[in-house]
Formats: structure tokens, sequence, C-alpha cells
């Protein structure tokens, strides 16, 4: 049994300890907002905290997330108001919306350590992949929730 | 009034929480906060297939295509709102449903979501179903009033009775209203009426895509649900020989191995044990005929092709040959374009449950009408016993439009489970499945007058064929003329060239190709854009005064030209070490010029800086999303233009992942500034027109800035990205 503490619940799950993340918080706890888009951490759409890091959850076996801090997208804020899901909204960056949940979950985490992010701070943190092309959004949304 | 499908949704949703107990399902929708079992206490009335309306002034308005990014689960709202006089802010989205459009007659009509058609095709249905339903309103309250409809005005969710001033809500009438005849004369508002209709407008869709709420196909829970598994044979047309399902029946969560004619399927407790057994399965493939086929083959047939005699004319103007002989200077450049993937972000997935009774889906596709009857075919059934529900798609592009294989694939699966199973495809299966854009090659001549002004132009395309594909019969005419495979090139050619001929050559091949965002204007344009730039320095000319003169009898596309090049400031140099270039494209209905800014780095690669894009859609429906879709579109091209090629080797697909089929990233996102020229009168598409002329723009720059022609993609390639 594995002991993992998500989103601020404990939860105890029997799988085995080389499972990834993502597929524990998809398939066993059926935590869908975090997204599968490429297995090999290429792509970002996974992208959670681990104590506050962002992670890609596709190349984190479950046994290494024990005992530390798991937020998931649907913990990052109780009611969809944490500030960079605001400026999300204000800006309406989501299209498919499909990759926005590893990207607003990285952007969170580039928030917390550097509140006042340049552009060249934003294009060396950001590398989560969005087909839909929301990036010039994604930017422009970073830099308003760095204000709020 | 028939049954709504709102009861249908409820009565699948009370049977799939009766199995299933505590794990609530559901479509999760925008604003959909109230639980369903709330809303059964209240009586909401269905006006008309498209528009519900609740007792506290909710609407609900569905949507018959499928919401994958381009905002329609907004605009085609917005589109029923403004002929409704409904309060926005109460308004509400959800999917019809393909079943319910089976069975009531066709009444929300094509369900498919691709040509950039979504508003332009049924913009005057919907207005007119939301005027319909105001007019029903407005009756039912002058009836309680007993005065005479003229008498009274519908405004946000309210009738006034402007004699007397009393008032009520939609709301209050709604039942009523949904008792009487439709209206026979409905006059749909002129344009300048317009209150919601171009109006900047949040997207219905954002809280719960901001959220991690949204469904899409893969978020699908069903209790007792399995997950699959695939891996079809990677050699195009083969089969699968043999397999040994013991060497992982036994795993932990394991529970079937099927086989298909051509893949393989694990079932599982969980995505990751399915994919896992299945690396791990021994598998025999018979490779087919095709075992050999690779890039440098379909290269050489594609060139083949450009060198017989004649290819099929598509259009032709003047006596090209006469011409040729005449010009004083002929030039002539020969163009290719590689097979490209849609790289949809969410691969592809269907979930499917087979019962005695018949079948239910839920997909995130295009067309839900296509899938519903592949399932039904797939399964033996009657249309009537399936039930298709769309969910939000991680991305379309085209892949999930034509082609349901993944609705096949999951029923042909789910028939051998007394259990609902979700398929869903790993990234490398979905790259290496895909219906591609086709590989293509161009020659084009060119003639110039002794004014370096072009008299004759003529064209030769050699591709694989969309159509040829999906339908054979078809294709056994050799040398057929693809009625899609000389977009940008057919009658709709802009440039008044006086002597113009279009030919293509058919070529086929075994890889699957299909529609990718703009189709074939996605190369095509690439090759005329491209090429009227060198036809423009070979005579000496501006590439933007050239096609100012040859757009003489075009005045949208001329408009959106100079629109681009004055926010360009073509007329001036551009600043040091920046490099521009100008395309022009009109595709599905809207006209499209872009001009793109690059620099190059100590390197040579390209650093793309800017793109400037004016586009004239006619009307505008919601403003942010025409700039959303143009961002969008320059992304999908700049993408395709640096990086994207699939190629074949050992009759397979050579790249799996985004390792090597990279995607633009943030840190080279180019500022995107749009111009918005609407010309009013039609109603133009936005999910396509904005991509075609991002490549040749960008080409165009290049030459600018190194001289060196780019006649063959990707620029990667070319050493350049």
């Amino acid at each position: 049994m594995i002991r993992l503490r998500i989103n601020s619940k404990e939860r105890l799950i029997d799988v085995a300890p080389d499972m990834p993340l993502l597929w524990v918080l998809r398939d066993s706890l059926n935590l869908t907002g975090t997204k599968y888009g490429c297995g090999i951490g290429l792509c970002g759409a996974c992208t959670v905290h681990l104590d506050g890091e962002a992670a890609r959850a596709c190349v984190v076996p479950v046994s290494q997330a024990e005992g530390k801090t798991i937020t998931t997208i649907e913990g990052l804020s109780s009611d969809g108001n944490h500030p960079v899901q605001v400026a999300w909204k204000d800006l309406d960056v989501p299209q498919c919306g499909y990759c926005q949940p590893g990207m607003i979950m990285a952007a969170a985490a580039l928030l917390k350590d550097n509140p006042q992010p340049t552009d060249k701070d934003i294009d060396a943190a950001m590398s989560v992949l969005c087909r839909c092309g929301t990036y010039q959004r994604v930017r422009a949304a970073i830099h308003a929730a760095a204000k709020s | 009034m028939t049954e709504p499908s709102s009861l249908s949704r409820r009565s699948f949703l009370i049977r799939t929480a009766t199995v299933g107990g505590a794990l609530v399902l559901g479509f999760h929708l925008p604003s959909a906060s109230r639980s369903w079992a709330a809303e059964d206490a209240l009586e909401e009335a269905e006006i008309n297939a498209w528009i519900i309306i609740h007792p506290d002034d909710t609407v609900v308005i569905r949507v018959a295509r499928s919401e994958m990014g381009q905002g329609i689960f907004t605009s085609l709202p917005m589109l029923v709102a403004e002929e409704l006089e409904c309060d926005w802010a109460r308004v509400r989205a959800e999917y019809a449903l393909a079943s319910d459009n089976l069975r009531r007659g066709d009444v929300y009509g094509s369900m498919a979501t691709g040509g950039s058609r979504s508003v332009r095709d049924s913009a005057d249905y919907l207005r007119q179903a939301g005027a319909a339903a105001r007019e029903l309103l407005v009756a039912a309250a002058a009836a309680r009033w007993q005065v005479p409809p003229a008498e009274c005005r519908a405004e946000k969710s309210r009738i006034h009775h402007l004699p007397t001033g009393r008032r009520t809500t939609f709301g209050t009438v709604a039942q009523d209203a949904s008792k009487l005849a439709p209206p026979e004369d409905i006059v749909l508002k002129a344009p300048e009426q317009w209150k919601l209709i171009g109006k900047a407008t949040r997207r219905l869709d954002t809280p719960d895509k901001v959220s991690g709420a949204a469904l899409f196909g893969f978020d699908v829970r069903i209790p007792s649900m399995l997950y699959a598994a695939i891996r079809a044979c990677p050699v195009f047309q083969g089969r699968l020989k043999s397999y040994d399902a013991r060497a992982v029946e036994k795993q932990q969560g394991v529970v079937k191995v099927v086989a298909l004619e051509d893949a393989v399927a694990v079932l599982a407790d969980s995505y990751w044990r399915a994919d896992r057994a299945l690396q791990q399965l021994p598998l025999v493939w018979d490779e087919g005929p095709h075992a050999a086929l690779d890039s440098a083959a379909i290269r050489a047939h594609l060139s083949a092709g450009l060198d017989i005699d004649e290819g099929a004319v598509g259009h032709q103007r003047g006596d090209v040959g006469e011409a040729l002989l005449r010009a004083d200077k002929v030039i002539e450049a020969e163009y290719y374009a590689p097979y490209l993937a849609h790289a949809t972000m969410e691969p592809m997935n269907c979930t499917a449950h087979v019962t005695p009774d018949g079948v239910e889906i839920w997909v995130p596709t295009q067309n839900a009408t296509a899938a519903l009857m592949t399932a039904a075919q797939t399964a033996g059934v009657d249309p009537g016993q399936v039930v298709v529900h769309n969910t939000f798609l991680g991305g379309g592009f085209g892949r999930r439009g034509t082609a349901q294989d993944y609705v096949k694939q999951a029923v042909q699966i789910a028939k051998n489970v007394d259990r609902p199973v979700q398929l869903i495809w790993s990234r490398e299966e979905d790259m290496r499945h895909g219906f591609y854009r086709p590989a293509s090659m161009a020659r084009l001549w060119a003639g110039l007058d002794g004014a370096g002004l072009p008299s004759v132009l003529k064209a030769r395309v050699s591709a694989h064929s969309i159509i040829a594909f999906l339908q054979p019969e078809w294709a056994k005419v050799d040398h057929g003329l693809d009625p899609i495979g000389l977009q940008a090139f057919d009658e709709e050619f802009p440039y008044g060239i006086p002597n113009q001929r279009m030919e293509y050559v058919l070529r086929h091949s075994p890889v699957p190709v299909g529609f990718w965002r703009a189709v074939n204007h996605s190369q095509n344009a690439f090759f005329r854009e491209c090429f009227i730039d060198e036809v423009a320095h070979a005579g000496g000319q501006d590439p933007y005064q050239l096609r100012r003169r040859l757009l003489m009898e075009e005045p949208k596309q001329l408009a959106v030209l100079d629109a681009v090049a004055q926010q360009a400031k073509w007329d001036e140099p551009p600043p040091p070490g920046v490099f521009r270039g100008l395309a022009l494209n009109s595709s599905y209905g809207s006209h499209c010029a872009q001009v793109v800014e690059v620099s190059l780095s100590n390197r040579g690669k390209v650093r793309v800086q800017r793109v400037l894009c004016a586009i004239d859609s006619g009307h505008v429906v919601n403003p942010d999303t025409v700039v959303a879709q143009v961002e969008s579109g320059v992304v999908y091209g700049l993408t395709a233009a640096l990086y994207g090629e699939i190629t074949i080797k050992d009759g397979r697909v050579e790249q799996g992942n985004f390792d090597d089929y990279p995607l633009l990233q943030l840190r080279d996102m180019p500022k995107v500034d749009v111009v918005m020229v609407p010309s009013g009168g039609f109603w133009g598409g936005l999910g396509e027109p904005p991509v075609p002329p991002v490549t040749p723009a960008l080409c165009n720059a290049l030459f600018a800035a190194t001289g060196k022609r780019i006649r063959s993609l990707p620029l990667s390639k070319q050493g350049l990205a």
C-alpha cells in the first residue's frame, strides 16, 4: 500500500510502486483534470505540483511521490479562483483546453518561485505544449496574474 | 412537442447512477453547476429543438457541432440568443445528441464539424430558431394578457407590453410557449440591429477548462469500466499474424486480450497496466505488401507525376502554350510538401458499452452522426439502438472528422466483454496511425512580358488524393481530378493573369491521407504564394505591388492585402536585421493575408518575430474568437513549416512522439497582430483560413533574409530551424 497526500487529503492505494503518478491520479483516484499527452515527460499536459514544484506526473513513479505534498488542478483552488485561473478566465486563454490544466499548474509554480517573471523567465519555465496555440495569451495571463 | 433530448440525457444519467452508485458521471458542461436531481424538480420547457427555458430564466441552447477549441460552444449559442432576446448571462450550452437528431428527423441538421463550417452553414437556421422561439414566448405572454402580440416586445429574457408597461419573464411563459405551433413567417434582424453578434464575448467553456472539470473523452468514467491499450500493425495494411496472450493474462489487473484483424488490445483495470502488458505481449505481424515502402520511393512517385505529358486540367483560361512561347522570360520551379500528422494533444480514444439492447459510446468526435453510424455498423445493430455522448475534444484539426476508426475499434473490442471499455491510444499509436496531410509536389511555370508582368502561369500538382483514399472506386480513374486537389489553384485562383492552366496528377499510395486543418490549401497555398513571390522578383516587382495589380477583380482579397500591408508598414523598409514576407489565401469562405517578420540567429536559424494577419470573414460573431483562431492558425502553420514531417521507412511511420515530431513552444511564439476587416454580407469560416498563408509568408521572408528560395519543407531539414 502506498500513502499519498493529494490536495490536502490522505489517500491509501494499492498499486505497483513503479506505476506513474499520472495513472494513479486518473485511473485509481478519478482525478481526471491531469492529462496524458506523451507519456515521456515532453508535453507537460500532466503537470502537477510535488511539494510546490512543477513535476510531470507521467514520468514520476508513484513511490517517488510518497511523503510529498501533491497538488493537482482540482486542488489548486477550492473555487477555480487561484490568481492564475482568474487571469486565464479574464483573457479567455483556453481553446480546446486539454493542455490547460498542465499549463496552469506550470504557471502557478513559476509565479510561486518568481512572483514577477520577465518574458525570458516565462520562456524558460513554460514548456508545456499547446497544439491550439494559446501561447500568446498564456504569456499575457501570467503577466496579469503577477500584477494581481 | 416530442420528448426533449434533455430527458433522454437525464434518463441516461439515472441509469448509470443506478449501475454505479456514488460515482456521478456526467457531462460536465459550462455552467452546469446545478445537479440534475435538483433540476428534475423544475419544469423547464423545450421551446424548440434548440432552446430549453427554465422557470428561473436559465436558457439552455443546444449545440450540434463539436467544440474542439474553435469556440463554437459560444458562437453558435450567440447566434440563437441574438434573435431570442434572452439574457446572455443566463445562457448555458449543451450538446445536442446524434441519437435525438436521428429520432427527430434531422432536426439538428449536419453535426459534422469541419471545413470551418459551423457558423457559416448554421448561422441562418440557428438565428431562425432563436427568432421562432422569441415569437412563441411573446405570443404566450400576449395570450395571457389578452393583447395583440404586436404590442409586446422581448428584451433580456423579459416580455414587455408596451402600451401598459406590464412585464413578464421568459421563464414564466415558457411552458405556455412550448405548446404553441411554431410561427410561419420569421423575419431576422438586420445586421445593424445586432446587439450580441459582433461583440467580444467570454467563452462559455472557459471556467470548466480552467478548473480541470471539463470533460474530454479520456475523462469519462463509467462504473465497472475497463481500459484498453491497443497496438495496430505498424505497417500500412498489415495484419496481426499471431500473439501469445498467456504471457500477460495473469498480470495484475489484466482482464483480457482481444485480437482484431490488424491490431491487438489488452484490457485491464487501469490504462497503465493495460499498456504495460501490451508492451510485453509477444506479437507477430503479417506485414503485407507494403513492408518495403519508404519516403524516397513516395517522393520519386510524386516527382514522376510531374513529368507526365499532361495532368487533369482543373482550371484554365487563355492559351498557356502559346503564351509561354511568346513570353520574354520564363521561370520554372518545383516544390515539395511532406506528410503531416494532426497530433491532437488528446490522442484518439473512445469509450464503448455494448449490451444486448444496443451500444452506448462516449467519444470526442468531430461528427457525432458518423460516430453513431460507425458504432451501429460495427456492432451490427440498428442506428436507433446507439447513443453517442460527445465530449469536449482535446483538439480535432480534421483527425476526428471523417474517419471514425477509433470508434470502430472501441466497439469491436467492447463486443468481447460485458463491461464498458475505454480505448486509449498511446501517443505513438496516434502518431503512427493517422490520416496524414497528403505529401505533394508541384511544378510551376510563369512567363513574363517585357514589363516584368506575368502573362501566363501554369501549375501542376502531383499528390495523393484524400477523396480517392476515402472513395477507392473513384480512384480507379487514373489521372482523375480530385475535386479539392487544386484548392488555391482552382477557379478561385485570384490573380488576373491572362493565361492560366492548373493541372492535377493523382498519385496513389498506401499511406492513409485525410483532412488536415485547411486541407489542400495548406500545401497548395505554399506552392502558389511562394511562386508568385518568385514571379515578382523575376520581373523586378515588389511582391505586394504585383499582387495589387493582379487582384483588380478581387476587391475583398485586395482589401485584406492592403490592410495587412498598411499594418506592416510595407512601404517603409523594415528595421535592420528584420526581413519580411507576404502571402494571401482565401479559403473556407474567408479572405486572409499575412506578413511574417523574421530575423536570423548567429547560427543562421530563423526567429519569427511577428505575424500580422488581416482577415475578412464577412460577419463576425465573436471578435475574440477571430483573434484566437488567427493565433491558433499561425501556431499550427508555423509548427508545420518549421518542423512538420512524417516520414515512412519499412512501410511504417518513423515518428512516434513529440521528440521526433516537435511542436512550436511558447519560447518561439511570435507576436501575432490581427487586423479584422469584416466586409459583412456573408458568414466566412475561421478555423482554417488563417493557416495556409503562414508558411509561404515565412518562406518569402526567408528569401528576403537569405536570397535562398525555400521550395521544400520543413525548414528544420534546410538547417533553418
